[in-house]
């Protein structure tokens, strides 16, 4: 028993096709060109599925791979950047040629290890009873161990593909209202509310004269780095507090320390 | 025609493959090679299938898809993980099992 005509005339249609694709998918440099030469593959794949009586497969092929699994590739690819193109350079010298030896060596192994078997012919009787039928009863009786250590087996990829996806992402907790608080009062927004302005709480108006804070001290961000005198006549020791270029952060703290000698000078 | 012909076709799709995860530096390129590769050995298990007449080929292929779905999940997620910390998708810039 051989194959039929039409069988033979989809053959030589579909696997000089698929063909096509594998090479393309090789030599193309965009990385999305490959992949849509890949889904050529497959699909030519799964129609020669169809030929060989095998329509469950070959439909599993075509919603599976071409669906679910070239969608994934080129979702991905779409998020690495499709325009990621292949280097040129060769890393390894001469590793390209070395590559396509291999791979005619290969195929010569392979296609004279076939060759020596065609014109086998087909087994006389075509398995009873629809595919469908016949692929469940072997799954669910025979390789019903085997099916079931499938499912563990997606389930385990499933998990995996969460634990890397979320891996290296730290869980932010949630702030509650009591650290917030803490975090305003002892924090770097210790003073919380606007800075003083130059002569509040202060007896002139002029710039030179430094605002005071409520408590009676002197506001550091009001003293002007421009006037000098301020900082000489009225502050004395505490003439670093008013440097151009010093951080509000430093200076809130030195503010602290020396807060006491600069009142005692105020009065 | 005799059925060897899809062996044949097998064997060749399966050489392209092989060379693709040689040549291709793309991690993602290399690892469509490899589910090439994966699609030539289902086509010879169905071929060897209806050679012989029963359909347990068909079961086995049928094996093969699951496994080679669990994969790609793994080996993309695998990937962005890398592409994520590196900026790269370049199986070349991968050099360090940890860093």
């Amino acid at each position: 028993m051989t194959t039929t005509i039409g069988e033979a005339i989809g053959f030589w249609i579909l696997g000089p096709v698929a063909l096509a694709g594998g090479l393309g998918m090789v030599f193309s440099r965009n990385a999305v060109h490959s992949a849509l030469w890949l889904v050529l593959t497959m699909l030519s794949l799964g129609v020669i599925y169809m030929l060989q009586a095998a329509p469950f497969l070959g439909f599993t092929q075509i919603i599976v791979y071409t669906g679910a699994i070239m969608m994934l590739f080129v979702f991905v690819l779409m998020m690495v950047g499709r325009d990621a193109s292949d280097s040129v350079v060769e890393v390894l010298r001469g590793q390209r040629v070395a590559a396509a030896v291999l791979g005619i060596g290969l195929a010569g192994l392979m296609i004279g290890a076939v060759a020596q078997s065609v014109g086998v012919p087909l087994a006389a009787g075509a398995p009873s009873g629809s595919n469908v039928g016949g692929l469940g009863l072997l799954v669910f009786q025979r390789y019903l161990l085997a099916f079931e250590l499938t499912s563990a087996l997606i389930i385990t990829g499933a998990v995996g593909a969460m634990v890397y996806t979320f891996a290296g992402r730290a869980k932010s907790k949630a702030i509650t209202q009591k650290e917030r608080v803490a975090e305003r009062l002892r924090g770097p927004l210790e003073k919380f509310g606007s800075r003083s302005g130059p002569g509040v709480f202060a007896t002139a108006d002029s710039v030179a004269t430094p605002a005071l804070l409520p408590d009676g001290s002197v506001a550091p961000e009001s003293l002007s780095a421009i006037i000098e005198a301020t900082a000489r006549e009225r502050l004395g020791h505490a003439t670093e507090l008013s440097r151009p270029g010093d951080e509000h952060d430093t200076a809130a703290h030195s503010h602290h320390a020396e807060r006491g000698e600069i009142q005692g000078s105020q009065t | 025609m005799s059925p060897t012909n899809y062996l044949l076709l097998s064997a060749l799709l399966f050489s392209i493959g092989t060379v693709g995860v040689l040549v291709r530096r793309n991690a993602i390129v290399v690892f469509m090679c490899v589910e090439l590769m994966l699609n030539a050995v289902n086509l010879s298990l169905v071929t060897f299938s209806r050679i012989n007449g029963s359909l347990d080929g068909q079961v086995m292929a049928f094996f093969v898809m699951v496994v080679a779905a669990a994969e790609v999940v793994v080996g993309l997620s695998i990937i962005m993980a890398i592409f994520r910390t590196r900026r790269t998708a370049s199986v070349d810039d991968a050099n360090l099992l940890k860093y």
